[in-house]
């Protein structure tokens, strides 16, 4: 049985600088492939749906019609899923975490990637 | 005799992270009986396995528990791998053992803080909290989470790690072992924390297994009872010792937990050694047709999935049985006969994790 066993250690982190750091003043730890936040690129969508099937927590929602992409910060968990299962590279993940908020709301993008046109069959009698 | 009154516990108390209740019978200062209640934070887990698809539902089976995260998507992605009877590649079976060894690191450390806060050494809290934000760092720089991990999927994992950081994992591992020897030392030779946990919430072998003790609950009180022995995942080509302390009481529950964590780094080096080069997860086509029991160690105990599916996208069933579920009738026996002060400190070395046991 020893006495006073935590004083070594005590002491050494007296001395040293803390371990904490101050956020949000200083920024947060992240590494290249840290999950922050899901990024969408509208110029290159093709509105496949497939993010919002393969979406566990069900924070994306799609309209073919009125060209948009929205997605609810508070229910996206964040898995990587969508990202990884996009087939035009549409949707990055960024390093960063979204700003806190109070106010629950959806997020909407315009989806501004248009089809483009079939070059023109040649006549095929001429 | 004295008059018998009852003093409710929980579900908010500050030794709880998580809400439990528990009505105490009092007889004086003593406690003789214990009625505990669970469900203020069930989910309804078990129920979306139904709505989402088998391979999406590990997503959410991983959310079940914020500190073993990595073990339920594990166990899950096995459990329909043994249903769909898919082989998965040993790169993958070997980094399944390293991110759950690690995951067993980061529990065990951040019950080992929790457990110095429930006795009143807030200094020791802080010190295993700092060691346990090394580990947190491997896990974000290996998977980009935290302690949602998200790097298991069914058919393999989802990350690679470089066999250069693999190295340089191992080769940090011996820095961090030198701090967590500095830290158990504390916990298993100072004077003050062995006045305040010997012979408190004894528990007697043949009571612990009997009543289903699983985990550091019943390796304290010598049943030498581990999981990882079945050789589920990589774990059949590694050597696993079995942690085991005679006395039964919370002493032991701790010395238990405090030399897991060296256990665990061994089997990271040792997975680290023998990891072999190849592809890291394999196609999966058709759809689980069957049901089975997946059975894993968690840092808790013993984990169970039970799993179904009906030849459809969707499962029918899945039911998870989890450690803490089956340590309350043990916790209760323990609680029975001691004193009212007491029992933060026994509530907690059982290590109870109720987001776990409510799903």
């Amino acid at each position: 049985m020893a006495f006073f066993e935590m004083v070594k250690t005590a002491l050494r982190t007296v001395m040293q600088k803390p371990v904490t750091i101050l956020y949000p003043l200083q920024a947060a730890k992240k590494t290249p492939i840290s999950r922050g936040h899901v990024v969408f690129d509208g110029s290159t969508c093709i509105s496949c749906g497939i993010c919002l099937r393969r979406c566990p927590s069900q924070a994306i929602v799609l309209n073919k019609e009125a060209k948009s992409w929205q997605i609810n910060r508070f229910r996206c968990v964040v898995c990587n899923s969508c990202v990884d299962t996009c087939p035009t590279k549409s949707l990055t993940m960024d390093t960063r975490y979204t700003a806190p908020a109070a106010v629950q709301g959806v997020e909407t993008f315009t989806i501004t990637y248009v089809k483009p046109a079939r070059p023109e069959k040649k006549d095929e009698s001429g | 005799m004295s008059k018998q009154i009852i003093v409710p516990f929980g579900p908010q108390h500050p030794v709880l992270p998580e809400p439990i209740h528990l009505d105490l019978v009092l007889e004086d200062e003593r406690v003789i009986d214990v009625i505990p209640s669970i469900g203020y934070i069930h989910r309804g887990f078990e129920k979306l396995v139904e709505k989402r698809e088998f391979t999406d539902y590990v997503y959410i089976a991983e959310r079940t528990c914020g500190i073993c995260s990595f073990v339920h998507g594990a166990t899950y992605c096995q459990g329909i791998e043994q249903i769909m009877k898919i082989d998965v590649p040993e790169r993958a079976e070997y980094l399944r053992v390293i991110w759950s060894e690690y995951s067993r690191l980061h529990s065990h450390l951040l019950w080992l803080g929790l457990f110095a806060d429930s006795f009143g050494f807030e200094n020791l809290f802080m010190n295993a909290w700092k060691i346990r934000e090394d580990i947190l760092d491997v896990m974000e720089q290996t998977t980009g989470g935290r302690v949602i991990q998200g790097s298991c999927k069914v058919g393999g994992v989802r990350r690679d790690i470089s066999n250069e950081k693999l190295d340089a994992m191992a080769k940090d591992l011996d820095r961090i072992d030198r701090d967590m020897k500095e830290l158990t030392t504390v916990f298993l030779q100072d004077s003050s924390i062995q006045h305040r946990l010997r012979n408190v919430g004894v528990i007697s072998r043949d009571d612990a297994y009997h009543l289903g003790a699983v985990g550091p609950t019943a390796r304290g009180s010598g049943v030498a009872i581990d999981t990882r022995k079945l050789g589920y995942g990589a774990y059949d080509r590694l050597n696993v010792p079995v942690v085991t302390d005679s006395c039964g009481d919370c002493y032991s529950r701790c010395a238990v937990r405090a030399r897991e964590l060296f256990t665990s780094t061994d089997l990271i080096r040792q997975a680290v050694k023998k990891i072999p080069d190849g592809p890291i997860d394999v196609k999966v086509t058709g759809v689980p047709d069957g049901e089975y029991f997946m059975r894993a160690e968690q840092p808790r105990g013993e984990l169970v999935h039970y799993l179904k599916g009906n030849g459809t996208k969707f499962l029918v069933r899945s039911r998870i049985r989890t450690p803490t579920l089956t340590n309350i009738p043990p916790l209760i026996k323990m609680l029975q006969g001691c004193e009212l002060a007491d029992v933060p400190v026994i509530v907690l070395s059982i290590d109870p994790c109720i987001s776990c046991t409510e799903r």
